[in-house]
């Protein structure tokens, strides 16, 4: 396969600006909780398209569009209305709509076609390869100019109504109640819905039109807590889904010793499935694997936390120098546990000598310090106000240590300001001053 | 009051409209039954939910500058009271007036807090985002959010304590934190009349003691605040003025005058079983 911009560069820019046009509406699907909305849509218009096929007589984009606009509108009404007025929960209501709609526009259009040839599978997966065909020398191809207007007036109504959307998808009553009437925002979100879903049908089909809509959307959500950010993200993804979707569909298989091509517009809806995939791995915050690396490196703190101590109360008790061995019976001997002590070693807090023994620095005594002073500090604020036997205090105290803030300390400080000693009668060392 | 029909209208009574002008005139006469003075009067209001009644026939005009609780057992309408009042779920009789002037004139001059369950808080939005949306309505269509505005909005988070967390995640408010950014939004609306829904439900004991201090200074400005409550024991302490409901009015009036036991016993002791027979019958027939 050889990549001819003339023709997949088309296909390429189709791709990214169906995939975002169809992002830009989807946020607030699903910020809505109306994810399957676009689904409900997208089925819903058929009987729309063969309605206005058998009125028009012709596959005209022109009539098509607007039979498959009025009904992907209605698709939302109807839900409303079932929803309202037949005690059903929205989910359902949508989908005792949308099946029956499609249902009647399958046999509508099996009437159509025995006519004149309109090909259901079309609808489904579309023919963005025809796009780059299409071009002429010079001239945009005219899939492209629709898919250009069809963004251009995603972006005018995002851009425009952006105050607006957000309220009415955070607070809708609120909305509402400030002069912002939530069901008509619905209505005008609807409307946009139905023309992104109809008009990208064309160019690629209705597998892509429901995966862009809520894909990229969701990722982005994952990624960000404020909404601008997740709309400009949610683009980037479906662009990116659009131009590796492309591409992996003309070269992956090849990749694998395969000598073919696979569907462009279903590789990119999988794509798309990756990067979401990717997301729910490696988000940051959210991710599988960041929270696993913050687990890992809490649980790290804690044993090398754990050795200060005990390294600390030997020497109080007149044992300033151990063992590493003796250590190792009291942290384990786990990879964890050895890099934990690598790590105190590395931060000049513990000092092993060539036998093995070891020894707390002066950097290491005040941070053992700071370390035992907040366990007795808790021991002795728990011992104040809990009724706890004493010999029940010291596994809490151990316990919370490791989490008492500089801040969280002074509050203690202040809680128990005669506490010397803690209830074991062991002195608390003072609160060392931060030098770092 | 209502006004007899005027005599040099008697001679239309050949008119075939003349049923309607008289339902008109009706209407308007209804109309002067409100207390203009009052900063919420509703007069006669029923609401149904699938044309069952869930409130019935309300009469109620709210003291101005007080305090003001809405007090009933769940299922008694105490939401729906609210909802109905500000044309968010519709009246199937009778009209509602903010000072003498339907709500969609006073717009303005309420403000509204809903209960904070009914927003789903993993919103991508800051507090601050959350709060600027009280100004919304003083926004034209389609005009960003101006910096006056975010500037009022870091105002009412600081009025309820709320200042530095301005940019803090909404999820990662706790619930207390969640109920004064509500708080806040209905600050910036700044208005005459508030509609709070349960503004203390599952809050901290610091945000009650904060939410009362503030709802005691929006009065001492002349503000007035009429809020659904579930906590009976603080009802005397927070409230001037109390509204007993049960799918009715049972008793409205200063709180020392009405909250008592026996008003109590009828708010709480179990519905009218006749209202709740009529209320099936007439959705029953209301179906055919």
């Amino acid at each position: 396969m050889q990549w001819e911009w003339s023709i997949d560069g088309w296909i390429v820019l189709a791709g990214v600006l169906s995939a975002c046009s169809c992002a830009l509406v989807g946020n607030f699907l699903v910020l809505r909780k109306l994810s399957l909305m676009g689904d409900a849509i997208s089925h819903a218009v058929l009987p729309g398209l063969a309605i206005a096929f058998l009125i028009s007589h012709s596959r005209a984009a022109g009539p098509m569009f607007i039979g498959a606009v009025i009904v992907g509108v209605l698709t939302a009404f109807l839900t409303q209305v079932i929803t309202r007025h037949g005690k059903v929960e929205h989910g359902a209501a949508m989908g005792v709509v949308f099946s029956i709609l499609f249902a009647l526009g399958l046999v509508l259009i099996r009437q159509a076609a025995d006519h004149v040839d309109l090909d259901p599978g079309c609808v489904l997966y579309g023919d963005i390869l025809a796009v780059g065909l299409d071009a002429f020398e010079g001239t945009f191809p005219k899939t492209v100019v629709n898919l250009i207007l069809v963004m251009a007036a995603n972006l005018l109504f995002v851009g425009l109504f952006y105050k607006e959307l957000r309220i009415c998808a955070f607070d809708p009553d609120l909305a509402t109640s400030r002069g912002i009437p939530a069901n008509v925002m619905h209505y005008a979100l609807m409307i946009m819905v139905a023309v992104t879903t109809v008009a990208n049908f064309e160019a690629v089909g209705s597998i892509l039109v429901i995966a862009m809509l809520i894909v990229p959307a969701v990722t982005a959500h994952l990624l960000t807590d404020r909404l601008g950010v997740m709309i400009l993200l949610s683009l980037i993804a479906a662009a990116m889904s659009a131009i590796f979707g492309h591409i992996v569909a003309m070269f992956g298989p090849g990749w694998l010793g395969f000598d073919a091509t696979v569907n462009t517009s279903a590789m990119m809806a999988v794509i798309a499935g990756v990067l979401l995939l990717l997301t729910v791995l490696l988000s940051p915050e959210h991710g599988v694997f960041g929270r696993a690396y913050h687990r890992l490196v809490l649980s790290t703190r804690i044993i090398a936390q754990d050795a200060l101590g005990w390294l600390y109360r030997r020497s109080e008790a007149g044992q300033p120098v151990v063992a590493l061995t003796e250590l190792e019976t009291v942290i384990g001997r786990t990879l964890r546990a050895r890099f934990a002590l690598r790590r105190l070693r590395q931060r000049g807090l513990v000092y092993a000598s060539a036998g093995n023994d070891l020894r707390l620095t002066d950097k290491g005594r005040i941070e053992a310090e700071r370390l035992v002073g907040s366990h007795r500090l808790w021991e002795s604020y728990l011992a104040e106000h809990f009724a706890l036997d004493t010999d029940h205090l010291h596994e809490p105290a151990h316990r919370m240590e490791h989490f008492i803030t500089p801040e969280l300390r002074e509050d203690l400080q202040a809680d128990v300001p005669d506490a010397t000693t803690d209830p074991h009668g062991k002195p608390i060392p003072s609160t060392p001053r931060d030098d770092d | 009051m209502r006004s007899s029909a005027p005599s040099a209208d008697t001679n239309k009574h050949a008119d075939p409209f003349a049923t309607m002008i008289l339902t008109r005139r009706d209407v308007s006469a209804i109309a002067e039954d409100h207390d203009a003075a009052s900063p919420l009067s509703i007069h006669d209001m029923t609401v149904a939910y699938h044309r069952k009644p869930v409130l019935w026939d309300i009469d109620y005009a709210a003291p101005a500058g007080k305090l003001v609780g809405i007090v009933g057992p769940n299922g008694a309408g105490k939401s729906t009271l609210l909802k109905a009042c500000l044309d968010l779920i519709p009246r199937a009789s009778g009209s509602v007036r903010f000072h003498g002037e339907p709500y969609r004139v006073r717009r303005r001059e309420v403000g509204y807090v809903p209960q904070r369950e009914s927003v789903d808080w993993d919103f991508p939005a800051r507090a601050l985002d959350v709060v600027a949306m009280g100004c919304y309505g003083r926004i034209p269509w389609c005009w960003p959010v101006r910096r006056k505005d975010r500037e009022a909005a870091r105002d009412a988070l600081s009025r309820v304590g709320m200042a530095d967390y301005a940019t803090r995640q909404i999820s990662k408010l706790s619930g207390g934190q969640q109920q004064r950014v509500f708080l806040a939004r209905a600050l910036v609306q700044d208005a005459r009349t508030y509609l709070m829904d349960e503004p203390f439900a599952g809050v901290d004991a610091a945000t009650e003691a904060a939410i009362v201090t503030l709802l005691r200074t929006l009065r001492d400005n002349g503000k007035t605040v009429l809020v659904v409550h579930h906590d009976l024991q603080t009802v005397p302490e927070y409230f001037d003025h109390v509204v007993l409901l049960n799918m009715r009015i049972v008793a409205a009036g200063p709180t020392a005058e009405i909250f008592n036991e026996s008003n109590l016993q009828k708010t709480y002791g179990g519905r009218l079983t006749l209202l709740d027979k009529a209320a099936h019958v007439v959705a029953r027939e209301g179906r055919r």
